[in-house]
């Protein structure tokens, strides 16, 4: 088609009457590239999940989105989305979004709303911040979020003067391994992790059920390394679809990984499997790990993980042979059983001995783009923070903790009366369905002065909420860049491919206009987000203009090495400089040096281990209702094995309530699915259903949340982490009691 | 030219991505599909197997729907690409019945549809949307006649089967295990 025509069309279709003979004119002044910007695609970064794979919003002839795929460039997704990311449509179409500001007019869990302006909104926000900060001081403000919006309000809520800000992703996912791996290489991993999976000879997975959870990369890269033949490893006491594609799968007792970690460690060690050079030139503290480990035998570790020992030794074998291009993964989603960071010490330690830090196959040192921030002034130093509230606890971690924040919102008798929270902003992120022991985290909200939700979608914490700020999907705004570590750095762009629906904002909109009426205007220098973007990226030698074109941008330095020299000395962001096999700080905190094994509680007979996990077309409890996604699962079923089902009398699909070790019954019903991929001591279940809000029309009541039935929460006491899998459930077959 | 698709069931982590991409690509209202994934297990815990099958329209080469089809709606594009002219359609479902593969449905706008091979794409020299957009590259598509083709030299050198293939239609969906 002629360009002239393609234009006249494209005016046609964009509402010809609508475009002035000026802006027809700078139309004929664009470059191709920007013609294709307008009326094409336009680049965007996922926001379903925090992989954030870049891809482009494709806007068919009538202005509507039409589809969404992957930028080739991107290293999280290769040019290919995962069934999320192709389905995000769904959220920009989803008919249940949030339309307009809410201003609660009842009591807290009433739920009553009226619809609100933009200015009635933050006039009221405004109001209770200031009420707050005079009464209790800025500090008993908190921000709990997740994904692009918390950054702003971050920035709102540090500006104002408090510093009790925390992602879920942190003390219910991550936190165990950032602190094990920060105690052990000097660093934690990240997001994506530096794993070189793609080149490795043997990947070992632990519980880390790759292919439902679809870290994308990652599915790829196992998917790369079984092409060329590389042995998988996976410990779980389900039949994951990764086992499925496992040469060894070790159905593992549920709640005895770490002896399994240990007796593998004890069989590299003594037959002296591991990277001797590597564990001399680079690790501190082997003896004593040597030492420790003599007791951990594959016959001790038998009797606890019912792994055999010839199983034991033949996998720790497999592991040995393709050091260094070998993976024990890390996995993402730690907190089990409250010994978290040991176990992921254990974890990190194996990696360590095996040598694969910076080899091929193994870690590689990751690269992440430098771009400079426009400079603000300092933030003011909150007098204190969510710390101070613990008891001088969890000094090993520097995140906030959703779960402290919570208990520092509930007042109790010995609580000291100047570190209270009193007010939250809840960002992107569920919390109802997010924080392990609902009541408590509804406790807390009934003793709250001020709750702001900001989301797009009605999710349970808006229904909390004093004011509900709905914000535009991803596909309707600019954000920040995407400066992610991984083989090469790397930034990507996220640019609106059409106007935001209904009566929602950007949240870096909602911040700002916050900050300007809070009298912050200091922290908020620019007019709109295009400016702030257009500025980051001029200081690193590009521009808003480019990246519109081309969405992500490598930015690799040359210098940068992908591996160390096998054999040298690296560098570790110890005190020692090297791996700390055995850890001197976490015994100062008094903990064990050396991972341990402890034996954790089993269920009752007639109750069975609640194990909860992922399915590959949903993000957590947030795509619960994306119409595309609901198309593919529109609710969790009850995992049951056979023999289980014989006793209960159990039908495939039949409807059951859950009940938990307190006598929690779930809300909802599930039904149940009768599958021999599950052991006989416990149930599984995806995360993410059971929506409990009414609003929410293609998920409400649809599936039971794990995390109702998640009441005994088993703290990891050296980061605070929240260990979810110690609670058990039995069947209520009477769903109508 | 003969195009044909084989799927890695040993890759395939049955994600449904290639279900979503179609549904996207071709405007396949919510609630339908041309494409669908299959999980099968076998055996008892912990002596398992499980198969994911990314299944569709398997193009025969004798194809039952085509012959069956009054109007001739449902015709071959060069290729063997099985396609059906929504115009020319008149939604009697003979080809429903037909299809040992179940892998046709009726439109809620009254003619049957099905999965095209992403015909619009293929002419473009594009693969179909579900083979690019697979996360695990599970997926080839590609000529048959061509023994260069990625699809040749993948069923050349790996085990394959076909589904039903005591129904004789000589499907062109190859699953390899």
């Amino acid at each position: 088609m002629q360009r002239r025509e393609f234009l006249k069309i494209s005016a046609l279709l964009t509402g010809g009457l609508a475009i002035s003979g000026t802006i027809f004119e700078e139309l004929l002044a664009m470059s191709d590239e920007d013609l294709k910007a307008k009326f094409g695609v336009y680049p965007t970064y996922c926001e379903i999940c925090f992989w954030q794979c870049a891809g482009w919003t494709h806007v068919n002839k009538d202005g509507v989105i039409q589809k969404i795929t992957g930028n080739d460039k991107d290293p999280h997704c290769n040019g290919r989305l995962c069934p999320r990311g192709t389905g995000g449509i769904g959220s920009y179409f989803d008919k249940d979004r949030l339309k307009t500001p809410l201003i609660r007019v009842n009591e807290r869990g009433q739920q009553k709303f009226r619809e609100a302006s933009w200015e009635e909104a933050f006039d009221l926000i405004e109001k209770k911040m200031k009420d707050i900060s005079v009464k209790y001081g800025p500090e008993s403000i908190a921000l709990f979020h997740h994904g692009s919006g918390g950054k702003y309000f971050t920035n709102l809520v540090k500006a104002f003067g408090s510093d009790n800000i925390a992602k879920p992703s942190f003390a219910q996912c991550m936190g165990p391994r950032e602190v094990a791996f920060a105690n052990t290489f000097g660093t934690g991993l990240s997001s994506p992790e530096p794993l070189d999976i793609r080149d490795s000879k043997c990947l070992v997975l632990i519980g880390s059920h790759l292919g439902e959870n679809m870290h994308n990369a990652q599915v790829q890269e196992m998917s790369d390394a079984i092409d060329k033949g590389a042995t998988i490893i996976t410990v779980d006491p389900r039949f994951s679809t990764a086992a499925s594609k496992s040469k060894h799968w070790l159905p593992i007792k549920p709640a005895t990984d770490i002896a399994l970690l240990l007796s593998w460690i004890n069989v590299i060690i003594n037959n002296e499997w591991y990277d001797k050079q590597f564990v001399e030139t680079n690790c501190d503290g082997f003896e004593q790990l040597k030492q420790h480990v003599q007791a951990f035998t594959p016959e001790w570790a038998y009797g606890i993980t019912t792994i055999k020992p010839e199983v034991i030794v033949k996998t720790a074998k497999e592991m040995h042979d393709a050091s260094p291009s070998v993976i024990i993964h890390p996995g993402r989603h730690t907190t089990w059983y409250g010994d978290d960071t040991q176990r992921l010490r254990a974890v990190a330690i194996l990696n360590a001995i095996l040598g694969n830090w910076g080899q091929r196959g193994g870690f590689y040192i990751p690269e992440k783009a430098e771009v400079p921030h426009f400079h603000l002034p300092e933030f003011p130093k909150p007098k204190w923070t969510w710390k101070d509230t613990t008891g001088g606890k969890y000094n090993l971690v520097d995140l906030g903790l959703s779960n402290a924040i919570v208990d520092a919102s509930i007042p109790t008798k010995d609580s000291d009366k100047t570190k209270q929270v009193k007010g939250w902003f809840v960002v992107g992120t569920n919390l109802i369905n997010t924080l392990p022991n609902t009541k408590r985290t509804l406790e807390a909200i009934q003793h709250l002065d001020l709750l702001v939700a900001v989301d797009t979608m009605p999710m349970e914490i808006t229904g909390w909420a004093d004011v509900v700020l709905p914000e535009c999907t991803y596909l309707e705004r600019f954000d920040s860049l995407r400066v992610s570590q991984n083989r090469e750095a790397n930034i990507s762009l996220r640019m609106p491919a059409v106007k935001p629906m209904y009566n929602t904002k950007p949240a870096w909109w909602m911040a700002r206009e916050l900050g300007l009426r809070l009298g912050l205007k200091a922290y908020f220098p620019f007019k709109t987000q295009e400016e702030e973007l257009d500025w980051e990226l001029k200081e690193i030698g590009s521009s808003l203009k480019e990246m519109k074109k081309e969405g992500v941008k490598i930015v690799s330095k040359p210098e940068h090495e992908l591996y160390i020299p096998k054999g040298s000395k690296f560098e570790f962001n110890t005190d020692s400089g090297k791996i700390q096999l055995y850890s001197a700080a976490i015994e100062a905190e008094g903990f064990s040096p050396l991972p341990v094994y402890t034996a954790h509680p089993e269920p009752e007979e007639g109750f069975y281990r609640l194990n909860y996990g992922r399915a590959p077309m949903h993000t957590f409890s947030r795509t619960a209702n994306n119409p595309n996604l609901t198309d593919l699962m529109d609710e969790n079923l009850l995992w049951v094995n056979p023999k289980i089902a014989k006793i209960w009398d159990l039908k495939e699909n039949q409807l059951v309530k859950l009940k938990n070790q307190d006598g929690v019954v779930s809300t909802f019903a599930i039904k149940v699915r009768i599958t021999e991929r599950i052991r006989h001591d416990s149930v599984y279940m995806v995360h993410g259903f059971g929506h409990a809000d009414a609003r929410l029309t293609q998920a409400f009541g649809r599936g039971v949340s794990d995390t109702e039935m998640i009441t005994n929460v088993m703290l990891d006491p050296i980061m605070g982490g929240t260990g979810m899998r110690g609670n058990f459930v039995t069947f209520v077959t009477d769903v109508n009691a | 030219m003969r195009y044909a698709m084989a799927i890695d069931t040993l890759k395939c982590v049955g994600c449904s991505d290639c279900v979503v991409a179609c549904q996207t690509e071709n405007n396949v209202p919510i609630g339908y599909c041309r494409d669908w994934v299959v999980e099968v297990t076998e055996g008892t815990y912990p002596q398992l197997a499980l198969e994911n099958r990314s299944e569709r329209c398997c193009h025969c080469e004798n194809a039952a729907c085509v012959r069956c089809c009054p109007t001739g709606a449902s015709h071959k594009e060069e290729g063997g690409i099985v396609v059906v002219t929504h115009e020319k359609c008149i939604g009697c479902a003979a080809c429903i019945q037909s299809c040992p593969y179940d892998a046709r449905y009726t439109h809620p706008d009254g003619y049957v549809d099905k999965c095209t091979f992403c015909l619009h794409r293929v002419n473009e020299g594009l693969k179909p949307a579900c083979v690019s957009v697979c996360p695990t590259k599970c997926m080839y598509f590609g000529d048959l006649d061509n023994p260069e083709s990625e699809i040749s030299k993948v069923l050349k050198n790996r085990k394959w089967k076909l589904l039903i293939p005591e129904a004789g239609t000589d499907p062109k969906l190859y699953f390899l295990v």
